[in-house]
């Protein structure tokens, strides 16, 4: 049977690893690689990998980093991070990642998403919605630049709009929640889950194994993806790379 | 010596880093010549199924494959959509597969799919021997594999059937046919079932 996959995600600042809270702060945990080391030991069900300066200094992806990275992981690889052509796109599968990231460049140019999956596959293809609760009703919006722009759109229009032109994956990132570890958003992934069918991923706001499963018992077969939960331990947010007990995940329902 | 054929297609180098690892040589091909003397060969192959039977075609190597394959009969393994092309054909494109195996590519159907998500089929999951071979020594079925695609291999001869898998359907996750094998998942990328899984095809 299928199972849900539950998904470190890593933020590549500075070339070094750090953790965000609302998409601001960033705290340096670690080099790269040396994580993915750590997570092939773990068996970790699959890696996003978010390069979060690349669409903001106007750049495109390292892709000498994601070699590196992708030559290490024995695990499928998601990576995020200025990709703006299916050229770039083509390059990074070739690297050795199996999933590209797009989020910024998706919503400026929807049709560049149709020509990334013509080139790599529909499969290969993650659309990353950054979402924020905005104005006095707390209406949901879907940001871009590191949560810093807003773009007017609604994000269940866009992500039925992501699906209708061909997708492989959708990842929900809540800025609201990012970083806090008080849990999911259940409620804006549940809207989102109920206008599509793509596999679709769950982000922002884990900060146990208990907020996981009640994310996977609430909505069957998703991906569940967490940063600090995977980088920092108790409550003075020590950095250390760990991972949850799958088989304890998935039994305990 | 495994040789890795590298058409343009796939990611060689997450198998270089693990034969590495096992400390069991394996090169890298590019050319009819390489292939003509390889021992042991790897098809990778990522992306859509006419896509990479065009850039193969263009490779110059289809000659020399089917020499190693079909002739010589040494052993051979396609990967994920390198499993697709040594098919006939593929509800995925217009162009030919190689045709090693009696078998067609179709799309899994989303009406016998009762829970989103729907397409692609993707994440780690478990299968179940159908026969027995030595490829398949010490793999735990409920750790399963990774898996990524929309189309699924079906074959026409059971006897072909390696694993089969359920995604909706129950479907063939990994073929065999004499010297001939191919596996939908992603070993590369599955942990330790998949480093057996290399290691196994080496020592075959």
């Amino acid at each position: 049977m299928l199972r849900s996959r539950i998904i470190p995600c890593l933020l590549v600042h500075n070339k070094g690893l750090v953790k965000t809270v609302n998409f601001k702060d960033p705290k340096y945990v670690g080099d790269p690689i040396n994580a993915v080391k750590i997570f092939n030991e773990k068996e970790v069900d699959e890696l996003i990998v978010l390069d979060i300066d690349a669409t903001v200094e106007k750049r495109g992806p390292n892709f000498q980093m994601i070699k590196n990275l992708a030559t290490e992981c024995r695990m499928p690889l998601c990576y995020g991070g200025g990709v703006t052509s299916p050229e770039q796109a083509k390059k990074i599968i070739k690297l050795g990642a199996e999933k590209v990231a797009l989020s910024s460049a998706a919503i400026e140019n929807p049709e560049l998403v149709k020509s990334i999956g013509e080139e790599v596959g529909v499969q290969s293809v993650v659309i990353i919605i950054d979402v924020k609760k905005k104005g006095f009703f707390g209406k949901y919006e879907v940001f871009t630049h590191n949560g810093k722009k807003s773009t007017g759109l609604n994000p269940i229009d866009f992500a039925e709009e992501m699906e209708a032109i061909g997708v492989g994956e959708i990842v929900i990132n809540s800025i609201d929640q990012e970083g806090t570890m008080k849990g999911y958003d259940l409620k804006l992934f549940e809207s989102i889950r109920k206008k599509t069918s793509v596999p679709l991923t769950i982000m922002g706001g884990a900060g146990s194994a208990d907020h996981i499963k009640e994310a996977l018992n609430k909505f069957g077969i998703i991906g569940a993806a967490a940063g600090s939960l995977f980088v920092f331990k108790g409550k003075y947010r020590a950095v250390l790379i760990q991972y949850l007990n799958k088989a304890q995940l998935f039994t305990q329902k | 010596m495994i040789t890795i054929v590298d058409y343009g297609s796939g990611n060689i180098e997450a198998f270089i880093n693990i034969y590495k690892r096992l400390n069991i040589p394996c090169e890298v091909a590019s050319s009819p010549e390489q292939i003509l003397t390889a021992k042991k060969l790897v098809l990778p192959g990522v992306g859509a199924f006419d896509e990479t039977m065009r850039i193969l075609k263009n490779s110059g190597m289809v000659e020399a494959l089917n020499k190693q394959v079909l002739e010589n009969k040494i052993p051979v393994i396609g990967i994920c959509v390198g499993m697709q092309i040594i098919s006939k054909k593929s509800d995925e494109g217009e162009l030919e597969g190689l045709g090693w195996i009696d078998a067609q590519v179709k799309k899994f159907e989303v009406s016998k799919l009762t829970q989103k998500p729907h397409l692609p089929h993707m994440g780690w999951n478990t299968f179940k021997k159908e026969k027995e071979n030595s490829i398949l020594n010490e793999l735990e079925p409920d750790k399963g594999f990774y898996f990524l695609h929309t189309y699924y291999f079906s074959c026409n001869n059971s006897a072909d059937i390696l694993t089969s898998t359920v995604y909706g359907d129950r479907y063939t996750s990994a073929v065999n046919h004499e010297n001939i094998y191919g596996v939908q998942f992603h070993p590369e990328k599955s942990h330790s079932n998949g480093v057996q899984l290399l290691k196994n095809f080496a020592n075959l």
